[in-house]
């Protein structure tokens, strides 16, 4: 007994020098990680970062002639975003995908629409809504609203993986990650991060490309059809297009208030 | 009071042995499942929730169905239910265990678990999911075992347990009413959007747990020296009838709402659970199946003659319990998600490995309800033991 009550009080004592001796040590450390009021190190903002309070997306129906030019839209972000190609259905990952107008707007789809969008798919993503639910559900806010410019975005390494924002979601626009996705990436874009196992994803209206005063990926490669901007501003592009022409949203009904809108 | 867990018969340690065993290889398929992803389970993006969250929001409402017996007696001093209180205390622990583990396998990230705490999110239903589960866990911990405590040294419960007792009862409403929260408030999921979801849990939830509770009486009773009681079992009985019944006529008026407003986004997914939609209805003989136990059962349990037959009585609860178990087990989330938003059927059915898994959960649940119901009795046991002594020196 006597034993080990001095046994103790030799640890003790020695964890406490430790203690002591480890203060200066773990302040450094903290300083250099940057844990205190004011950081070292600020990110600066790239010169030609593209600026917005409200981005937008228009979809021009009209200019859609074939599947070929959605699946070009598709194969640019899954490119750019590391997105896997799965065999497994199940396992899918989509961020931008083509759908028929029914399926895109099932409340809406009458017996009667036009020949053209009869006949042609259309490209649906994350609405980037103005009222999001997903990021209402998220309980560990891995999902939130950027308030500068209205982007739903993800943050991979929180994310626990619950999928209640994929429940949440009216749109159906988020995937997860069912296995590793990093074996099924074709060439790995070492521009944006790859994700793992167990989190959830999305769209992100490419904020990476934003941020260096690039256009989205699928924009770049549309045709055309796709046109991107900033709605708070009256004489961007598609302030313009959706002041001259009817376009419609996906399931305004339900309050969300998307960021997408069809030109039909 | 632990040690009387270490004291049992053979059958006793049979049971926790058998239990152990489907729990173990549970274990090592959830290690596969932490190891591959959740891409072993059936669920897919379209149908992103499945067997493991079914069964926490049918094992909440077993867990809320105690309170069906902790109300009567400490409200309505309704002394019978003195005896069987316990019993419903510490089925609602076993059955938040099981609730918390499902919550946790069905996480693609479990170790990141704890950033539900670190970055507390006020206004997703999770967050208070995860106050209302754990708070009335402790609370039945606490209550369940302190005056059983008391019971045992033949001296009244402290009081302070009082105030935690009355607000255990309200309790037993929350988590139900905020797991139907969880699903009730999605804009985008026309099977769900409904007022009428918490108080059909709850309904499904006051027939499902008292007739779990009584199978388990009728077990005690056999294989134990404690009786629970004919008048306990019967008057349980009685709340088992009355809260069936709200259940179905609940659902009733959800078929009506759907069916006769027509609105598709409301009556596909109840084309889809019935009859099927598109060609695809996994689900249909389930569903039918469901319906037919529970209105079985109505009759079995209104009628007196049956339901006063206590082997009649067993059959009833075991066809509410089932009947409620495909409802919400199988039918209410897989509902929902099918059609999925974009108006595509893509079904879902478990896989081996998830079934293996989700066994493995219940009999975690069953090991824990065993040694609580184990310690129970044989308090209960002693008790009478020391009367009958008492009785036969006086």
């Amino acid at each position: 007994m006597e034993r080990s009550r001095r046994e103790f009080l030799k640890i003790a004592g020695a964890s406490a020098a430790v203690g002591l001796g480890a203060r200066p040590m773990i302040e450094a450390v903290a300083a250099a990680t940057g844990h205190q009021a004011t950081p070292q190190a600020r990110v600066a903002r790239h010169p030609d970062a593209l600026k917005a309070t409200r981005w937008a997306m228009v979809v021009d129906t009209r200019k859609i002639e074939s599947a070929e030019q959605i699946e070009k839209m598709v194969e640019a972000c899954h490119k750019e975003h590391n997105v896997p190609m799965l065999e497994n259905e199940r396992h899918r990952i989509k961020w931008i995908w083509e759908t028929h107008f029914h399926n895109a707007f099932p409340s809406q789809a009458t017996d009667h629409v036009s020949e053209h969008l009869e006949h042609i798919g259309l490209p649906v993503m994350c609405n980037h809504c103005e009222n999001p639910p997903c990021v209402r559900a998220c309980p560990t806010k891995a999902t939130f609203k950027r308030a500068s410019d209205g982007i739903v975005m993800m943050d991979f390494h929180r994310c626990i993986g619950c999928r209640f924002c994929m429940a949440a979601c009216p749109y159906g626009s988020r995937s997860f990650n069912f296995r590793d996705p990093r074996p099924f990436i074709a060439e790995i874009n070492k521009a944006y991060p790859t994700r793992m196992k167990g989190v959830v994803e999305k769209c992100n209206f490419c904020v990476e490309r934003l941020a260096v005063g690039k256009l989205p990926a699928c924009v770049e490669v549309s045709d055309g059809i796709l046109t991107f901007g900033d709605l708070d501003d009256p004489e961007s592009e598609v302030s313009q297009l959706l002041k001259e022409n009817y376009a419609i949203r996906r399931k305004t009904n339900l309050g969300t208030g998307p960021s997408v809108y069809y030109i039909v | 009071m632990l040690e009387l867990a270490l004291k049992g018969t053979k059958k006793y340690w049979g049971l926790l042995v058998v239990l152990g065993g489907i729990a173990g290889v549970a274990f090592l398929t959830y290690l596969y499942q932490l190891q591959f992803g959740l891409g072993i389970t059936g669920l897919s993006r379209d149908v992103s929730w499945g067997f493991y969250i079914a069964q926490f929001t049918f094992l909440v409402g077993v867990a809320a169905g105690g309170v069906m017996v902790v109300l009567p007696y400490y409200l309505h001093d309704y002394k019978a239910f003195g005896r069987i209180t316990i019993m419903g205390e510490f089925l609602a622990v076993a059955s938040l265990v099981m609730c918390l583990l499902f919550i946790m396998v069905d996480l693609g990230q479990p170790m990141r678990m704890l950033n539900v705490l670190f970055y507390p999110t006020p206004n997703s239903m999770l967050f208070y999911d995860m106050i209302v589960l754990n708070g009335y866990l402790f609370l039945n911990i606490v209550v369940g075992w302190n005056v059983l405590e008391a019971e045992r040294n033949g001296t009244h419960y402290q009081p302070w347990l009082k105030p935690l007792i009355y607000l255990s009862i309200p309790w037993a409403i929350s988590i139900h009413t905020v797991t139907a929260y969880l699903y009730c408030g999605l804009p985008g999921r026309g099977f769900w959007l409904t007022a009428i979801l918490a108080p059909r849990f709850l309904a499904s939830a006051f027939a499902a747990g008292p007739a779990l509770l009584i199978l388990l009486c009728l077990i005690v009773r056999r294989f134990t020296q404690f009786d629970p009681g004919r008048e306990q079992i019967q008057s349980l009985a009685k709340i088992v009838t009355y809260a069936i019944i709200a259940n179905v006529f609940f659902f009733l008026c959800e078929v009506f709402v759907a069916g006769y407003s027509q609105i598709p986004e409301h009556t596909d997914h109840l084309k889809y659970l019935f009859f099927g939609l598109h060609g695809k209805g996994v689900l249909v003989p389930w569903m039918w199946t469901s319906m037919g136990l529970m209105l079985g059962s109505i009759i079995l349990l209104v009628v007196p003659a049956t339901r006063r037959h206590e082997g009649v009585l067993a059959v009833s609860c075991a066809m509410v319990f089932i009947g409620a178990w495909i409802d919400k087990g199988l039918g209410l989330i897989s509902g929902g998600f099918v059609p999925n938003p974009l108006h595509e059927v893509n079904e879902y059915m478990p896989t081996a490995p998830e079934v293996m898994i989700t066994l493995g959960v219940w009999a975690v649940g069953f090991i824990v309800l065993t040694i609580l119901y184990k310690i129970a009795v044989s308090v209960k046991e002693e008790n009478a033991g020391v009367l009958r002594t008492r009785v036969v020196k006086g």
